[in-house]
């Protein structure tokens, strides 16, 4: 039941990603997009990370996917070009230099997989498996990522912090309107 | 519980279907979604992999922190590329060919 459900997932998020790659309207990719980000968090959730699902799902869908197609329709004049030569590009070469690259990229992950695999799990994972301290299914992670966040990674939360202050104040700096001057 | 071969090879997917869109879409806010798919896969395997560890949590963490990221590159991307319009009306990359204007 459970490998079923994983497989459910997977096929969600790995069929919408394709239809969002082969889809010509850019209004239609953006909804599937939001399918597969659903798909991955339900996958997230196969490894024990609610909070990082939930995160995930209120992050991407609130925020990012929002913003997304808010942009889309604020520059929208591509969407009538894209439908008006979109038929002659169907062979286009960038199309089949794309899909080699990609096609390439997949075989030397699942290659690299297939080695790393047929190695056996990794020392530390072996010593982490025998001495019990994986992630059971039963295991409350929120407070426990609370405490990580506030005493092993404090650096680093404070870091990121600052560069999203950063991040947005240029954004919303780069985004804003020029005063008409000319 | 799921070996952690299963997840390698969704992320290894999604990854390239991000390699793909990034390199045949000619619309900036489709190569931004392609990047966006790059950063999921990555995390999934911070996830698959910080499962077997409890003691330092590392995997969640950092999964967290590489969400974290995206927003902001999606935040600074989005209005780069609504400036780039308001300037050149279109955001094909392969339109955008001047430095100065």
């Amino acid at each position: 039941m459970e490998l079923f459900l994983f497989y459910a997932f997977a096929v969600l998020a790995i069929g919408s990603a394709l239809l969002l790659v082969s889809l010509r309207n850019t209004a239609r990719s953006l909804f599937l997009f939001f399918i597969t980000l659903f798909g991955m968090a339900g996958l997230f959730l196969f490894a024990f990370a609610d909070f990082v699902a939930i995160t995930q799902i209120m992050v991407y869908v609130g925020g990012v996917l929002i913003l997304m197609i808010f942009a889309f329709m604020l520059s929208n004049k591509e969407l009538l070009q894209d439908l008006q030569h979109g038929k002659n590009s169907l062979m286009a070469f960038t199309r089949w230099q794309a899909v080699f690259v990609s096609v390439g990229f997949l075989v030397v992950l699942t290659y690299a997989l297939w080695q790393w695999d047929s190695e056996g799990l990794p020392l530390w994972m072996q010593q982490n498996i025998q001495d019990g301290n994986i992630i059971q299914a039963t295991d409350n992670n929120i407070p426990q990522l609370g405490i990580k966040f506030m005493t092993e990674y404090v650096l680093a939360f404070e870091v990121i912090s600052i560069f999203l202050l950063m991040a947005l104040i240029g954004a919303s700096h780069i985004a804003r309107k020029e005063p008409e001057n000319d | 519980m799921i070996s952690i071969t299963h997840f390698l090879i969704v992320s290894a997917c999604i990854f390239s279907l991000g390699i793909y869109a990034i390199l045949a879409k000619r619309n900036a806010i489709m190569i931004l979604v392609g990047i966006e798919l790059i950063i999921n896969a990555a995390i999934l395997n911070f996830v698959a992999f910080g499962r077997y560890d409890k003691i330092h949590y590392g995997g969640q963490v950092f999964a967290l922190f590489a969400m974290v990221l995206a927003a902001a590159a999606v935040a600074v991307g989005l209005a780069i590329i609504l400036n780039v319009y308001r300037h050149y009306r279109t955001i094909n990359p392969d339109q955008i060919t001047d430095l100065k204007d």
